[in-house]
């Protein structure tokens, strides 16, 4: 399941590593700089087309006040700065792909498997899943999942798919908007249904949407779906509510675009012990039930737990310890700081 | 200190007292009113904040800024009435104002 967003992936095809982070957010992302310091080499794998989980996703423009040293700093930023500090770290990223299957070989190493039928092998796993992962949010309409996949759709994975059908696609951003103005030209009949006729997309995109309309091309509906109507996954209509009172829309596609929301999802089939929906972890490694398994950010518990991005950062640093001991079992681990060790320098860079 | 009535869907109703001050989704987390689920915090990145404001009371909570009607597009059945309850202060002008929580925060 990619989301509509999934961007393109900077890989090498590697496919062992020293450690796999799961999550960009900015746990994850520290994770590298901290695991880069000893010499751990990673590979960071998120559903989401971008870095920066929560940050990037969910609040990109609005300020953190309580990132220690950056007064201000808005999610979009946080990330910024997170990417560039890891940099001299090469670690290799795998944009739009879910972390499904989490196995333990007989090695002791583990396989990892994304959606995307991409096998991984790697010595630890480091999850920061944050809230769990990005899932598109679907509209609280009674029986929809029926027609999920069959008629309604999320994302577009081929357009062709698309191809002669009368679309309904609903929504006001710029998913919605962009899917409008690809799929125009090639469905039967294309209807754009928004509650409200103001837009939050690219203004570009709503004149290109205008102008489709004004042409006949498509219809823009001002209202919100109430119901859906069909027979064994094959949708036929969509009852839409609007000004004038109810209309029956003809459709046999339907792509909702209501923004994400977080799922925990396949995290709770790895068989690690959770405590309500989270990760247990031990506050000196911050490893999970499983050794070699480590669980920091949003996603683990412990008691004091808070969900704050500066603890995620402490726990970063910690599990890295731990996570050099198994990756390089015969090397010492000196404490060191980047201030004034030239190894330390070395591997950032800046000697 | 201020009254606010949150009346769910099947009709129970909970009326809590609060400082001004706070903001009414903070209002309602703090008196565990069911329905709020607030998964953002209150920084209008979520609209699982979301009350249909009563009839009477929303010339006094005033209408939504742009982000807010952006959030609420992400929101399940907005009316005229629609507001997310984390963009709302609580001042002594609200006091007796009275909402109702949707059957779904989506
Ligand atoms: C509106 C808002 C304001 C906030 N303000 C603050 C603040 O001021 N200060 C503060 O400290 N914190 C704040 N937070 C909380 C902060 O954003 C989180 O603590 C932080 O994002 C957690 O980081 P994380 O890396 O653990 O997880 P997340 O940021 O949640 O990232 C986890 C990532 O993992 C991915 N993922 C999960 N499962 C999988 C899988 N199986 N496969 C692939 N990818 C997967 C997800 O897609 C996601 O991108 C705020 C949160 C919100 C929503
Ligand atoms: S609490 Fe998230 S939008 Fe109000």
């Amino acid at each position: 399941m990619a989301l509509d967003d999934a961007g393109q992936n900077v890989t090498t095809g590697a496919t062992e590593f020293d450690a796999v982070v799961i999550g960009a957010g900015p746990v994850g992302l520290f994770a590298v700089f901290e695991l880069g310091l000893v010499d751990v080499k990673t590979c960071v794998i998120d559903i989401l087309g971008k870095p920066g989980g929560q940050c990037s996703e969910l609040y990109p423009e609005k300020p953190i006040y309580d990132i220690p040293a950056l007064p201000s700093v808005t999610g979009q930023e946080l990330t910024d700065r997170l990417m560039e500090q890891i940099k001299p770290f090469g670690a290799e990223f795998v944009f739009g792909e879910r972390v499904d299957e989490l196995q333990r070989r007989e090695d002791g190493r583990f396989d990892l498997k994304t959606d995307a039928g991409r096998t991984i092998v790697t010595k630890v796993v480091v999850i920061a899943a944050g809230g769990g992962s990005f899932t598109p949010k679907r509209p609280p309409l009674d029986g929809i999942e029926a027609y999920e996949g069959a008629s309604v759709f999320y994302a577009v994975r081929r357009m062709e798919d698309l191809r002669g059908k009368d679309v309904l696609i609903v929504g006001g951003g710029d998913s919605a908007l962009d899917w409008t103005l690809n799929l125009a030209p090639i469905a039967n009949s294309l209807t754009l249904l928004h509650r409200r006729d103001e837009f939050r997309g690219a203004p570009h995109s709503v004149e290109k949407m205008r102008a489709l309309v004004a042409e006949g091309k498509i219809r823009l509906l001002i209202g919100q779906m109430t119901k859906v109507h069909g027979d064994n996954g094959v949708l036929e209509a969509v009852t839409v509510k609007t000004a004038d009172g109810e209309e029956r829309v003809v459709a046999n596609a339907m792509l909702p675009f209501f923004g994400l929301t977080m799922k925990l999802g396949p995290v709770a089939t790895w068989g690690l012990n959770l405590n309500e929906n989270l990760i247990l972890v031990d506050t000196e490694k911050f490893e999970t039930s499983e050794k070699g398994i480590f669980a920091i950010g949003d996603i683990n518990w412990y008691p004091g737990k808070l969900k704050l991005i500066l603890s995620g950062f402490h726990e970063a640093a910690l599990m890295a310890q731990q996570a050099h001991k198994y990756v390089h079992p015969n090397k010492k681990l000196l404490f060191q700081y980047t201030t004034s060790s030239s190894s330390l320098q070395k591997k950032l860079g800046v000697k | 200190m201020v009254k606010l009535t949150f009346i769910q869907p099947d009709g129970a109703s909970q009326t809590v007292e609060v400082e001004a001050g706070l903001t009414v989704m903070e209002a309602a987390k703090l008196n565990d009113v069911a329905g709020i689920e607030a998964e953002c915090g209150g920084a209008c990145a979520c609209a699982t904040c979301h009350v249909y404001i009563e009839p009477g009371w929303v010339e006094k909570t005033g209408k939504p800024a742009d982000i807010e009607e952006d959030m609420l597009d992400f929101a399940f059945d907005v009316r005229k009435e629609s507001r997310l309850s984390c963009q709302i202060k609580v001042t002594t002008d609200l006091d007796g104002l009275t909402m109702r929580v949707p059957a779904k925060q989506f």
